[in-house]
């Protein structure tokens, strides 16, 4: 069994962040099958595409229904980005979209002032600038983190989200998934 | 705000880094996968790779070094040229890149944009403008059309495009500073971020550059030197602006 499972929705790049974790020196594989999302040591609901098209897959595959039971048993899960969003209740991606509801709160269109809100950032408070690619953020009451005043880390039991994405954000990015795999 | 970035562009032909001065008289700098790792260790906030060949044998070039660069780097990177349909974009985003950059293709096919940006996402479609004279042009800067730079920024925003990569043609390649006004002109009409490309000869010109938009690429002030990006980082944080906390590996 390889030590990362990434979770796959028939979207986007989950090349870096197996690319990250081989960096790390851990084995990973991306797959839908809910068995082996259900009992890998960890899971990563990566982060590129749209909430729609994400969920429809997540469903279409069982994937979404593993990931609660894998969260109700405790299991580590991290969400980047999209991964994130699919994690709370409902988007407004996509004139609307029911998202997996592992945790409280909503995804709402940004309003800054350039959207997409494109490059680093500083993450407060953990002192550290991270890469960001996003026109949609989380409200929740279970912010752990932000970024120019917006939510951008959730946690709840072994759920930890994340809206900017690790896997390009070289050095702290890197120690930031060190970290994350090393508490699971 | 995000911090301001800096981002070297590396022009690509048949597997090698190549630059041109105002787009002729190519010549040889690297590999595109070593230059990538060693711009990223020295502090680029993401690398755009553009593809001046683009024939079918350099497209399949091109791919495999999407994924080997992928595999490399740690930090995002765009690539460009040669992307004319949704399955273009799909095979460069799925090799491992994270925006792709389109240029006449979506001067051609508007619709193209929104295609793009409905299946990944606005954040991975960059749309690549050529600028000059008040027009934008295609073929790599020589051919003008009759479409008013604005006009089309305007439209590529409002089709989905996430950002715009704002080339003046006639500063490319001269290191004589980039087009501010320009660059000013085009961020005043979109609502996303804008790269400034083309004249950057000196950290003053990219503080300079920083100071009125998102971002600015740049070029043969590195490939020149590819070992003096940590210091053109710090002469321009010197000079005011705030760019990402690096530190040098």
């Amino acid at each position: 069994m390889s030590d990362v499972v990434v979770v796959d929705y028939g979207a986007g790049n989950t090349r870096s962040v197996r690319a990250a974790m081989t960096h790390l020196g851990l084995t990973s594989e991306v797959t839908s099958e809910p068995d082996a999302i259900a009992g890998a040591p960890f899971v990563v609901l990566p982060g590129v595409g749209s909430a729609r098209s994400a969920m429809e897959h997540l469903v279409a595959t069982g994937a979404d229904q593993a990931l609660h039971r894998r969260f109700q048993d405790g299991g580590a899960i991290l969400g980047i980005c999209l991964g994130m969003q699919l994690a709370l209740e409902t988007s407004e991606e996509d004139g609307g979209v029911a998202c997996l509801g592992l945790l409280e709160g909503s995804v709402v269109r940004l309003h800054a002032d350039r959207v997409p809100r494109l490059g680093w950032a500083l993450v407060e408070p953990w002192g550290e600038a991270f890469y960001f690619a996003h026109s949609y953020v989380g409200v929740s009451p279970l912010s752990v983190a932000t970024s120019d005043g917006l939510t951008v880390a959730i946690e709840s039991g072994s759920f930890l989200g994340v809206q900017f994405h690790p896997e390009k954000s070289g050095d702290a990015g890197l120690k930031f998934l060190e970290r994350c795999l090393s508490l699971a | 705000m995000p911090l301001a970035r800096l981002i070297p562009c590396l022009d690509v032909a048949n597997g090698r880094v190549v630059k041109g001065v105002s787009f002729v008289g190519l010549r040889d700098v690297g590999d595109p996968v070593e230059l990538a790792a060693h711009y990223s260790a020295g502090g680029a906030d993401e690398l755009v790779f553009l593809d001046i060949a683009a024939t079918p044998d350099d497209t399949r070039t091109m791919t495999s070094v999407v994924n080997q660069v992928a595999d490399v780097l740690e930090i995002p990177f765009t690539v460009g040229g040669g992307v004319r349909s949704v399955e273009d974009a799909s095979r460069i985003i799925e090799s491992g890149a994270d925006r792709v950059s389109l240029n006449s293709a979506a001067l051609a096919t508007p619709s193209l944009i929104g295609a793009i940006a409905d299946r990944y996402g606005s954040q991975a479609v960059v749309v690549a403008i050529d600028a000059g004279e008040g027009v934008v042009h295609t073929h790599g800067g020589r051919v003008a059309t009759k479409v008013a730079t604005l006009q089309w920024a305007k439209e590529a925003c409002e089709r989905g495009a996430g950002e715009i990569l704002l080339t003046s043609i006639a500063q490319d390649g001269k290191r004589t500073g980039f087009d501010l006004a320009l660059t000013r002109a085009v961020r005043g009409v979109v609502s996303i971020p804008v790269i400034a490309s083309g004249g950057a000869g000196s950290a003053a010109h990219v503080a300079e550059a920083l100071r009125v938009t998102d971002a600015a690429l740049i070029a043969s002030i590195v490939h020149e030197n590819p070992s003096g990006l940590p210091g053109l980082r710090r002469e321009i944080e010197a000079l005011g602006i705030q760019l990402r906390p690096f530190k040098e590996r």
